[in-house]
């Protein structure tokens, strides 16, 4: 068993005990602990798969701002978590038989198959034209030119994404004083502009 | 030396994983909201897998990009979610039954 399988199957099998954690703990917030441990793990896994800028991108953006913001959402509203058992219990069993034949037909079909991937030609543009080059430029020098397209539009979901959460959770307050810059400065007459010699100071 | 099977039975448990969480919960959204990442999570596995094993950058290109969406898709869910908490007092799952479905 070579170090790189064990890494592997070391990945592999912490990805699955913390994802089951993340969806059997009480508390979401060990949930959410559980999810940027599972994250961590999948980025070990895309580095042995030699797709360094991905693992990078993963922990980043994963744990650094996705998982940030579920441990802020979790932690700013107060669940009120108290349910009762048999309400739980009765999902159970639709859920465990259909996980079940989820991996049941999953597992039986990769089991069965052995892909040949040999002569398979996909794309016109193979991994071995980058030779030489990092994981990083590789993807730079496909992504800014066969997908800039993808790439702009990627970057024009992120927008709506962002003007539609701030929209959402913007809200009006009543009885909040604010400055109105425009009324501020047409008030007309109101407003003397006064000489004041040196020392001598002015009265009001 | 890893065969690309293993990636792909790694890839089908933890989808599976997913997909029992969000049928077993009932408690809040937030646990639906971890199990469609951990599923978006499985599906950038494969693509990263079979990339690797095609020689082919273009899963780790799409990879990227189901990352994008992910984000955006975790930023709308928890603004909905927050807001839902302040209309409604509670996001419990079996309460939410706004539209009778």
């Amino acid at each position: 068993m070579t170090a790189q399988l064990l890494t592997f199957y070391l990945f592999s099998g912490v990805i699955l005990i913390s994802s089951l954690m993340v969806i059997s703990t009480k508390n979401p917030v060990h949930s959410v602990l559980f999810l940027i441990l599972s994250f961590l793990n999948a980025a070990g896994l895309f580095v042995i798969l030699h797709a360094e800028f991905l693992a990078m991108i993963l922990i980043i953006v994963y744990v650094g701002a996705v998982a940030v913001l579920f441990l802020f959402v979790v932690m700013m509203l107060d669940f009120k978590t108290s349910i009762n058992k048999d309400n739980i219990l009765q999902y159970i069993p639709i859920g465990i038989l259909i996980g079940i034949v989820f991996i049941a037909e999953l597992i039986i079909v990769l089991i069965n198959t052995k892909f040949d991937l040999s002569n398979i030609q996909v794309l016109p543009n193979p991994l071995s034209d980058f030779t030489g080059k990092s994981n990083t430029e590789a993807i730079g020098s496909v992504l800014y030119t066969d997908y800039i397209l993808y790439f702009q539009l990627s970057g024009v979901i992120l927008l709506v994404a962002m003007i539609g959460s701030i929209v959402l959770t913007l809200r009006e307050r009543e009885g909040v004083k604010r400055q109105v810059v425009s009324e501020q400065l047409q008030r007309q007459g109101k407003i003397d502009l006064v000489d004041v010699k040196s020392g001598k100071g002015v009265d009001v | 030396m890893i065969e690309l099977n293993q990636f792909l039975i790694l890839s089908a448990l933890l989808f599976a994983i997913g997909v029992i969480g969000i049928f077993l919960n009932r408690k809040n959204v937030i646990i639906i909201l971890m199990s469609i990442e951990i599923i978006l999570l499985s599906v950038n596995l494969n693509l990263i897998a079979f990339s690797y094993f095609l020689n082919d950058l273009t899963g780790q290109i799409f990879s990227l990009f189901v990352l994008t969406v992910a984000a955006a898709e975790a930023a709308i869910g928890l603004a909905i979610l927050v807001i839902y908490n302040r209309n409604a007092g509670s996001i419990e799952i079996e309460k939410i039954n706004a539209l009778k479905g």
